[in-house]
């Protein structure tokens, strides 16, 4: 940690209104914050904490129908709150730099990596092109960016997603700022790649004693990352203190609950089941245009009444595993059991009776229900069209049903719009089980939401299943949620099943060699963890 | 209900557009009430100027133009309602099942509809219309054709994109019939856009009418129409006579007013302020 306790940044009081309508409502009600030079400062909250609108604010910036209410952001003696955009402009890139979340949509596609890098330098005046190449390539390399002479030339799209934060991230640092904003880099990446633009992060703030805000959803990243932890909530704070203080010994409840580590499961006894098979793919390999197989030879069991939880980072086949069984992409070759009868290949062959056993939940709920029907149509529509139930029946079921995923009665006369993230994917399961359906395929359902309410998803899922038997294949890339619900564990790389097992044998070692990079690439909330895991890696490679 | 908040929410113009809509629309439909003489009847001097006896004079034949005008408004409106209502209907389905089906079907319509549109339209309308004659019927579904290549266009579109998002993915996991997934899911979320262009398409529509009856090609004589009525009386603006020029503005003016609150439907689809 950096001794040089100079304040570069102090904001105080800010209020930060948005524009609902006519109507302008505060998003940020009077946050105090400073920051020290060389000094991390980790944001965390869940979404509409106002997180993000602090961080721009610290530049002098709102999104459009926001707008700075009062309080005063000064940086190095400066006031940027109400600053001329000229001032503004000469402290914006080159003095505070900004990182977003997805580098994929935060880059222009029509240009080269380091002429977007570049730009930055040669309209501060800093620099020539030349140099300002030079530069880059330079930081490429500290980025350990791979081939760092020539991966500027490349265009945006032609790089991983990893490999474009990290330029993301040399972009920012181009004109040697003062202050990043960090707004949640590693949000959209893999575990996996996670800790590349974690570790260079890290790396590159400390090499050259950048201050950063440093914001996240995520408080195992964010205790990596930050000397100083400040909790947001409905744009207040809840508590700020020292990342190890916080995490030893927080005070306020919302952050013990943050900090409670999801409790495991008990293992369920499995033995009553073993025979019990509802789905076996046997043999399955699958390809979207003919001759690159995106699957290879799959073979896979789920037993009545388990969770089975299909893990790997993307790219490696889950979704599509899922596409197989469900009928939308029929495999090359293999063949799918369901309940003891082979299933048609293709989604148009299949009767009623086989769609209505089978049924999916989506990660994004947003799109998974259509916006112009209500809830009442949502979950009756497939009452009527399984069970042929008259409108009497349908209501009683749909009650019964918004008990089940605990919602209030009264959101039968509701629009998807006017539910939360979370209800809305109750909505969806509720939709799901109103087909009776004996297998669920549950695709990244918790990844869209904030961690408390995903918890209450998994909880509520975990206790239908207790109720009505159904088995699950749980698609993630969270092993967090795996270590939560799993019973068993599909471990997927490249279109191939690495390993799987139930959950005690894969989870415990000795592990497979692509399971244990998975498993030790989960963050901790240890703050050490990422250091000491670097040091364990570097160690391997050169023993 | 939902209706009346939203107009309580609409913009100065949309509100002078849809009042502007409703006075043509009143007039159409009273015609035969509010207006002084019949529809064909000779009641004076050729191309008198404006009296009390007759309020914007008469026209060619001295027939009074006021009459011809509101006479105008109720076949030139109507007919260009239901031709856009049917290329609507048409397009949209087509556009849907194209979108829905994909594959043999989406590529025999839309090859189908590239060649229509290969030719121009007015050279395309004037062709067949001397072929089969210019009745009225002729007339509608010509135009009607012809445009529904373009609503073609546009729903196929809308619906490509709809139909990619997961509630439709999830009613195609659940069996639904290809109606159910047009009518249901797809529709209902594609309609902004289509209103907004149904609004553009009517004006297009009886501007086309007015362009086909300026050609001789549209509605036939005796039958007043704003299109034929500014031919007819085109001669008289070497006089310095006036007749032409109120069927050509109460064209400009229904054309104004729909494109009023056609944008305020574009404005409220794609979420934009101004």
């Amino acid at each position: 940690m950096n001794m040089n306790m100079d304040k570069i940044l102090e904001i105080k009081n800010l209020v930060i209104e948005g524009q609902i309508g006519d109507r302008w409502k505060p998003i940020v009600k009077g946050v105090d914050l400073h920051l020290h030079k060389g000094e991390v400062l980790g944001l965390i909250g869940e979404s509409g904490a106002g997180k993000s609108t602090i961080g721009l604010a610290s530049m002098g910036y709102t999104r459009q129908g926001c707008r700075i209410a009062s309080g005063s952001i000064v940086f190095e003696g400066q006031q940027l709150f109400g600053a001329s955009e000229d001032f503004l402009r000469t402290v914006r890139g080159a003095r505070i730099a900004y990182v977003a979340q997805s580098a994929a949509a935060s880059f222009n596609p029509a240009h080269r990596l380091i002429k977007q890098y570049t730009e930055g330098p040669i309209q501060h005046g800093l620099m020539g092109p030349s140099e300002a190449e030079q530069k880059a390539v330079e930081i490429y390399e500290q980025l350990l960016l791979p081939d760092p002479e020539n991966i500027g030339y490349r265009f945006p799209h032609q790089v991983s997603g990893g490999q474009l934060q990290r330029a993301m991230v040399a972009m920012a640092m181009s004109c040697q700022p003062d202050i990043i904003v960090f707004d949640e880099p590693t949000t959209a990446l893999d575990v996996t790649t996670q800790i590349e633009v974690l570790a260079a992060i890290k790396d590159i703030t400390r090499q050259f004693q950048t201050a950063a805000l440093y914001i996240s959803h995520d408080l195992a990243v964010v205790a990596q990352m930050a000397d100083r932890i400040m909790v947001l909530r409905y744009g207040e704070m809840v508590e700020e203190n020292e990342t190890e203080k916080l995490l030893s010994n927080p005070q306020e409840k919302y952050t013990k609950e943050l900090l409670s580590v999801r409790a495991l499961k008990e293992d369920k006894d499995l033995s009553g089941t073993e025979k019990n098979v509802i789905l076996e793919i046997e043999n399955v390999s699958a390809s979207y245009t003919g001759d690159v197989k995106v699957l290879k030879d799959i073979d896979l069991k789920i037993h009545r009444g388990r969770t089975v939880a299909l893990v790997g980072e993307s790219g490696s086949g889950k979704s599509t595993l899922a596409r197989v069984i469900t009928g939308l992409l029929p495999p090359m070759e293999g063949r799918i059991v369901f309940n003891s009868a082979e299933l048609p290949p293709a989604l148009k062959s299949r009767n009623r009776e086989n769609l209505r056993q089978l049924q999916m939940i989506y990660q994004m709920p947003d799109t998974a229900l259509n916006p112009k029907q209500k809830i009442k149509k949502i979950l009756g529509r497939p009452l009527k069209f399984y069970f042929g139930m008259k409108k009497r029946e349908r209501n009683a079921r749909i009650k019964e049903l918004l008990e089940q995923i605990e919602l209030p009665q009264n959101f039968t006369n509701r629009y998807p719009t006017e539910l939360s993230g979370g209800e809305k994917q109750r909505i969806c399961i509720a939709r799901a089980l109103a087909a009776k359906p004996e297998l669920v395929i549950c695709d990244e359902v918790t990844s869209a939401l904030d961690q408390l309410v995903a918890e209450g998803i998994l909880e509520l899922l975990q206790d239908l299943q207790n109720e009505l038997h159904v088995s699950y294949l749980f698609i993630t890339h969270d092993l967090a949620t795996v270590k939560a619900i799993a019973d068993e564990i599909v471990v997927m790389l490249n279109g191939q099943i690495v390993e799987q097992g139930v959950k005690k044998e894969v989870l415990e070692p000795p592990y497979h060699e692509y399971t244990e990079v998975l498993l030790s690439s989960v963050p901790e909330m240890d703050p050490e963890w990422l250091d000491q895991l670097l040091l364990t890696r570097q160690n391997m490679v050169q023993g | 209900m939902a209706f009346f908040k939203l107009l309580r929410s609409s913009p100065l113009s949309a509100r002078v557009g849809l009042v502007m809509v409703l006075i043509t629309i009143a007039a159409a439909i009273l015609a035969p009430v509010i207006s002084p003489y019949g529809e064909t009847e000779i009641v004076g001097d050729v191309w008198l100027s404006a009296s009390k006896d007759h309020y914007l004079g008469t026209d060619h034949l001295g027939r009074d133009l006021l009459t011809r005008l509101l006479y105008g408004a109720r076949n030139t409106i109507a007919i260009a309602f239901v031709t856009t209502f049917l290329s609507f209907t048409v397009g949209t389905i087509c556009g849907f099942f194209a979108a829905t089906l994909g594959g043999w079907t989406d590529m025999s319509l839309s090859r189908g509809v590239d060649i229509i549109m290969a030719f121009p339209t007015l050279i395309f309308a004037l062709m067949v219309l001397s072929v089969v004659g210019t009745s009225i019927t002729a007339l509608i579904v010509v135009i009607a054709l012809l445009d529904s290549t373009r609503v073609y266009r546009l729903s196929r579109a809308v619906a490509m994109d709809i139909g990619v998002l997961e509630f439709v993915e999830v009613a195609r996991l659940r069996g639904e019939g290809i109606w159910w997934l047009m009518r249901q899911e797809i529709l209902p979320n594609a309609m902004p856009p289509l209103v907004a262009e149904f609004g553009l398409r009517f004006c297009f529509v009886f501007l086309f009418i007015a362009a086909l009856s300026f050609l001789g090609l549209g509605l036939q004589p005796p039958t007043a129409d704003w299109g034929g009525m500014v031919r007819e009386n085109a001669g008289a603006i070497t006089f310095g006579i006036f007749a032409p020029l109120w069927p050509a503005g109460a064209i400009a003016f229904l054309t104004v007013s729909v494109n009023l609150i056609v944008d305020w439907f574009l404005q409220i689809a794609s979420g934009l302020k101004d």
